[in-house]
């Protein structure tokens, strides 16, 4: 197989699972309508968080922090300050740019296990944050955005967030951009150096390579689109709570890639579906179905290390980005 | 003045690890155009040394002087776009890469620092690959991953990757180890061909390797210089004899 022919195929099985998705719409009952749309908007926070995790091979325990910056650089903004949606949206992806950049700066001077306790130290003082200023947040009971905070115009047409054909399509916007932004990142000069730095980093930098400052690329970007999630989820879903700036949210995202295929494009949108589903069934039937969960879950990562994707890709789909 | 100026200059070059003295005060030339080899006994010096040139390790003290500017100060990557290229002494390709990856790595960065922005040329990328895989031989490997290699081939991956870089300055550190002999006489041709475009700093256990491609020979015990010579002076000297060629 050639170099193009590759490019076409990846191009087209991108291409044919955003179509799938758009067309789920049309077929699904409403309860799975709505399912499907959390899981596109948490699924592109996995999406940025496998470009650091998967990719470059930074394991972060503090990712929650880029997707609160994002929850609440939209929500408080639009809660106090009345801004419309999209302006709100684009104050959380600052939000989440700002708070990358600045993290860069002190945890990559770290790695390996000091990186994830740094991580999670980070994230941590930002989650206390989100309680220690209730005056603004709320803490745990949150703010919630009204059906008019979350309405807004634009050419002429009025798009209200909170009607579920909307906030679907909106979802699958935002995931279909995070998904193509990564693409392209991978498969650009970055993205080679990222998996080189995941494989070898001393032999990276003896390449004439900054490794410093590919790896803070790497965590801007991936914090950035982990905003553009948590921003996305406060304006569709309608609120925005001090639990989604807790550890939970700095596991999820690497249960998920872990699942579906850490260095893959489409891993975490498998994974986020798959455990979404797993806690969905289960709890229908046990209490104790987050152990149900965990025992899956370590069954899976026994039997292929490397996620669905990730076994696929080892044994059959060689061309898999 | 400028042409006869050294490639490399160290001046009193010293590192310590804990009480260790690695290398201790060593003033070091290197002409243009030369092949240089170091010798001398395990734990001498000599990775530390090369180390501290290309930046992997930082000095203690001292000056490292390239093309005459000091680039003691400068990060390991900058002194690669300045043309110094390391080959581990330790094996250390991206095993989990093809050895095409591994090599497009390299010639990325070249072609990258010469263009700045902008698309990468593929078809330029693919032609400058295969052309420094074939120079060393493992053109028809290319598709193979680099940990599937055996530890020869894995050698002469590094020693493409370092050729892809086009340096000035290439750094072998042991390169025939695990070489047969018919490899390693393939191997000291291709150091020849290479030395016609940069100069070459070999350190080399091999003295058949040594005598037939060295132009001078710098020896070290304990991290500072025994003694420096042709070829015929350092085989003929008595101190190096009693060092290191066992007397
Ligand atoms: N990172 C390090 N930390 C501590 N000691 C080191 C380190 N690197 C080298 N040394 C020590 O410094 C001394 C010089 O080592 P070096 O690797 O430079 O020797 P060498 O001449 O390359 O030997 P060889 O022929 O075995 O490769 C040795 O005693 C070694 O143990
Ligand atoms: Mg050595």
């Amino acid at each position: 197989m050639t170099p193009a022919d590759t490019t076409k195929r990846v191009l087209m099985l991108h291409a044919g699972v955003i179509a799938a998705l758009f067309l789920a719409q049309f077929v699904l009952p409403e309860y799975h309508h709505g399912v499907l749309a959390r899981v596109m908007v948490l699924a592109a926070y996995a999406t940025g968080y496998t470009l650091l995790f998967g990719y470059t091979g930074l394991l972060s325990l503090g990712h929650a922090m880029f997707f609160a910056a994002g929850l609440y650089g939209a929500g408080l903004t639009v809660y106090h300050l009345g801004w419309s949606p999209p302006a709100g949206f684009g104050a959380g992806i600052a939000a989440g740019l700002v708070l990358s950049v600045m993290v860069g700066f002190v945890a990559l001077r770290t790695t390996g296990v000091a990186f994830m306790i740094v991580t999670m130290m980070l994230a941590q003082a930002v989650y206390l944050a989100s309680l220690y200023f209730g005056e603004w947040t709320r803490g745990d009971e949150g703010i919630v955005l009204t059906q008019a905070m979350r309405t807004f115009e634009i050419a002429g047409a009025t798009i209200d967030l909170s009607l579920p054909d909307e906030r679907f399509n909106a979802a699958l916007i935002l995931y279909a951009c995070s998904l193509l932004i990564c693409l392209a990142v991978v498969r650009a000069p970055l993205g080679r150096v990222m998996v080189a730095i995941r494989e070898n980093e001393d032999r990276t930098r003896m390449l004439g390579y900054d490794t410093f400052q590919a790896k803070l690329m790497a965590l801007a970007l991936s914090g950035t689109l982990s905003a553009a999630a948590g921003a996305s989820y406060a304006l569709l879903f309608g609120y925005a709570g001090s639990t989604f700036a807790s550890i939970h949210y700095s596991i999820y995202p690497l249960l998920w890639v872990l699942l579906g295929g850490a260095a893959t494009t489409l891993g975490p949108l498998i994974g986020t579906l798959a455990i979404t589903y797993m806690i969905d069934v289960t709890s229908g039937f046990t209490s104790a179905y987050l152990l149900l969960v965990g025992v899956m879950l370590v069954l899976l990562v026994l039997w292929s290390p490397n996620g669905l994707l990730g076994a696929l890709r080892d044994r059959k789909l060689a061309w898999l980005p | 003045m400028a042409a006869l100026e050294p490639l490399l200059t160290t001046r009193s070059l010293s590192r310590r690890f804990g009480g260790l003295q690695a290398v201790a005060n060593v003033d070091f030339q290197v002409q243009r155009g030369e092949i240089r080899a170091i010798i001398g006994p395990n734990g001498a010096g000599k990775t530390t040394l090369v180390s501290l040139v290309c930046g992997r390790i930082p000095a203690s003290e001292g000056t490292i002087v390239f093309e005459g500017e000091d680039i003691t100060g400068l990060p390991a990557h900058t002194r690669v776009l300045r043309g110094i290229a390391y080959t581990f002494q330790i094996t250390s390709v991206f095993a989990n890469l093809t050895c095409h990856d591994n090599v497009a790595l390299a010639v990325q960065r070249t072609l990258l620092s010469k263009q700045r922005w902008g698309r990468l040329d593929r078809h330029a990328l693919t032609a400058e690959v295969m052309a420094a895989l074939e120079r060393v031989g493992i053109a028809d490997l290319a598709a193979v991953p680099a940990g599937k290699l055996s530890y020869g081939h894995q050698r002469l991956l590094e020693v493409a990757m370092g050729l892809a870089l086009n340096p000035r300055l290439l750094i072998l550190d042991e390169p025939t180890q695990g070489l047969s002999d018919a490899e390693i006489a393939s191997f000291c041709d291709l150091v020849r061909t290479i030395a016609e475009e940069a100069t070459i700093l070999l350190i080399e256990h091999n003295m058949h390797v040594v005598m037939s491609l060295a132009h001078a020979i710098t020896v070290m015990n304990n991290g500072a210089i025994l003694a420096e010579g042709d070829p015929a002076s350092i085989s003929a000297n008595a101190d190096v004899q009693q060092a290191y060629l066992g007397g």
